[in-house]
């Protein structure tokens, strides 16, 4: 059964993401106007060939690009209880959430993974903007703690993409308490000493920054990324002045100590493997070493490779 | 003077005439009053005990903004004897809006951090409203590690419109800061328990309030955002906070539904700032109750019991 839910899955992947495709085929980058063709730009991972600005990418995107031969198995998330609060503002809640799963063809704002990645196995989950912002509500906080939760149990590292607007504020008060549930879940990986990789893409702010999203043992961002725990807008109303060029993204954070390294996109999987490998005190990877997408792909929850 | 909050204006008009008529017969003797000013004061008091008998999530809002609500330091006064504020993040600074230090409760050493929000406005600027910096969080987390390296029990006082939103704050790492004293909270392998005396704002509550035990005052409230920031995202429209408060179920009555504190403490007739000392006794004997029914736990354990219980957290929704 394993080898067709592995195998069989990143093609269903592929025509999904094949579908996302808009009927026109040329998309105008927002950063500098260049026309750029659909082909060229999903093979650059949506980031614009002319001026390197990276627009947002769906997780399943971003997997396929990411693991060996973009060969991975997801991972079951446990179901939150449906709109706790009965909340309703402008629409009702479970309304916005079938529009979102309607136009995003995903269950949720965080898609969790496991598989490997230049042969080092990895847990790496990561956040759909797209889906109402990212928002973290129980499902989110859920997700995370399953990864984590997995990530220990196979002894593997864990990889999170963070992108989210903040708290679901739909959730009310439980998605406020997602910020110490995902902390309990980065307390497990700490706790079995398994390396906890954090990628800040754009935009990471609110709640999700001042929790999980903050607290990995090496913190990468993608250029340009906003990254924040209050928005600028309300900086400005706050103090009254305009802020800095660059405040708040990602270069702008690295020079203040808050990041390790600004990775480019199309370079992230490399620096990845590079960094996991040394923290997982394996050999170095071997250039060129990417297994076929034959390769027997490892059996659900088999024993990690020492 | 009593500040009256808007939906107080008609008790307002009642306490103001009553106050007008004995005014009036001190400076004429012929005048009895006493017997028409004891009616209205009846009548008063019987619309404040209505006002209050059924707040709007809204208008507990308003009552736990309340500016004669006892504070954290009139609870640090009140309830700890010996207290000795300890300063600074070792970093950068020291925040006053977040006090904290050695204190005794009953006798017991513990380490006291709370929300200070200032009572005055030389007060309120100095203690910036409440909204801590990075330092200020940083300072709680010293304080906790301390606590946890000493062995002794941490109070915590919530009290905060939220975490400062400013330049210097994000500069300094805001969210980095909220992030590992909440982390520092799930980490200390002894008795951690909080108090929502007023506002629970957002992160800014959280990183204090990730305890083992989470009381609320009776018209605090505690939400992930404010009814007016959840209107003006939601609704586009920031007047809409009455409506937003609603669907927050931000009241302390609606938490304790949810499963996400633990107990109610009960305010005097007219909330907490008609009744300060009443109110700070309420939660001396909550404090109490609650370091009691943790005694004797082990730090592994009382970690253990910690994350499970957020872990947990939010399962069951209303029905909890």
């Amino acid at each position: 059964m394993n080898w067709i839910s592995n195998y069989v899955r990143p093609k269903i992947n592929s025509l999904f993401s094949r579908r996302e495709v808009p009927e026109n085929l040329w998309s105008k980058c927002p950063e500098c106007g260049t026309m750029l063709f659909h082909r060229e730009l999903s093979e650059n991972l949506n980031v614009c060939t002319n001026c390197d600005h990276h627009m947002a990418i769906t997780p399943r995107a971003r997997f396929t690009a990411l693991f060996d031969g973009g060969i991975f198995t997801e991972v079951k998330v446990p179901e939150p209880i449906a709109d706790p609060l009965h909340f309703r503002d402008q629409k009702k809640y479970p309304d916005r959430l079938k529009a979102a799963q309607k136009s995003t063809g995903e269950k949720e704002a965080m898609l969790v993974a496991e598989g490997e990645i230049g042969r080092t196995p990895i847990i790496a989950a990561a956040q759909d903007f797209s889906f109402m912002g990212g928002s973290m509500g129980m499902y989110v906080g859920n997700a995370i703690i399953a990864a984590a939760e997995r990530a220990v149990k196979l002894k593997r590292p864990l990889v999170l993409f963070s992108a989210a607007g903040g708290a679901r504020m739909q959730e009310g008060i439980l998605s406020l308490m997602q910020m110490p549930r995902t902390t309990v879940a980065v307390e497990l990986l700490r706790e079995a000493n398994l390396p906890y990789i954090v990628v800040l893409t754009h935009p990471t702010t609110g709640g999700v920054t001042a929790s999980y999203a903050m607290l990995g043992d090496v913190q990468i961002a993608e250029p340009n990324a906003l990254i924040c725990f209050a928005g600028p807008r309300v900086i400005e109303q706050t103090i009254r002045e305009k802020l800095p060029e660059g405040f708040q993204r990602a270069e702008y954070l690295l020079d203040h100590g808050m990041l390790d390294r600004v990775t480019h996109r199309t370079k992230l999987r490399e620096e990845l493997i590079t960094i996991l490998r040394m923290l997982m005190r394996k050999p170095p990877a071997v250039a060129g070493d990417l297994p076929a997408p034959k390769a027997k792909p490892a059996a659900e929850g088999a024993a990690p490779k020492a | 003077m009593t500040t009256y909050l808007e939906f107080e204006k008609p008790l307002a008009e009642i306490e103001g005439k009553a106050e007008e008529l004995r005014a009036l017969a001190r400076k004429n003797e012929e005048m009895d009053v006493e017997k028409e000013a004891a009616a209205l004061d009846r009548k008063a008091e019987q619309l404040l005990a209505d006002l209050y008998k059924d707040l709007s999530p809204w208008r507990k809002c308003q009552v736990a903004r309340h500016p004669d609500r006892p504070h954290c330091k009139d609870y640090i006064e009140g309830l700890f004897t010996e207290y000795t504020p300890l300063a600074g993040d070792r970093n950068f600074a020291d925040d006053h809006a977040v006090m904290g230090g050695l204190a005794r409760f009953n006798d017991m050493p513990v380490m006291v951090i709370g929300h200070e929000k200032g009572h005055d406005t030389a007060s309120r600027i100095t203690r910036n409203f409440g909204m801590a910096r990075p330092e200020g969080y940083r300072k709680a987390i010293r304080l906790m590690d301390m606590a946890h390296r000493f062995g002794l029990p941490v109070v915590t006082l919530i009290d905060t419109p939220g975490a400062y939103p400013g330049k210097g704050a994000e500069e300094r790492g805001q969210s980095e800061a909220i992030a590992r004293s909440t982390q520092k909270c799930l980490g200390i392998g002894v008795p951690l328990v909080s108090v929502i005396i007023g506002e629970g704002g957002s992160g800014g509550a959280v990183a204090f309030a990730t305890a083992d035990r989470i009381a609320m005052l009776e018209h605090s409230v505690y939400s992930v955002i404010s009814p007016e920031g959840c209107a003006s995202i939601l609704w586009k429209d920031s007047e809409k906070m009455r409506e937003a408060a609603e669907a927050l179920r931000l009241t302390a009555q609606d938490l304790k539904k949810l499963g996400v504190i633990d107990s109610i403490i009960k305010e005097p007739v007219g909330g907490a700032q008609r009744g300060r000392e009443a109110a700070i006794a309420a939660v001396g004997a909550e404090i109490a109750a609650m370091l009691d029914a943790l005694k004797g736990k082990k730090p592994a354990e009382l970690i253990k019991d910690r994350r499970r219980k957020f872990l947990d957290m939010g399962s069951k929704g209303l029905a909890a």
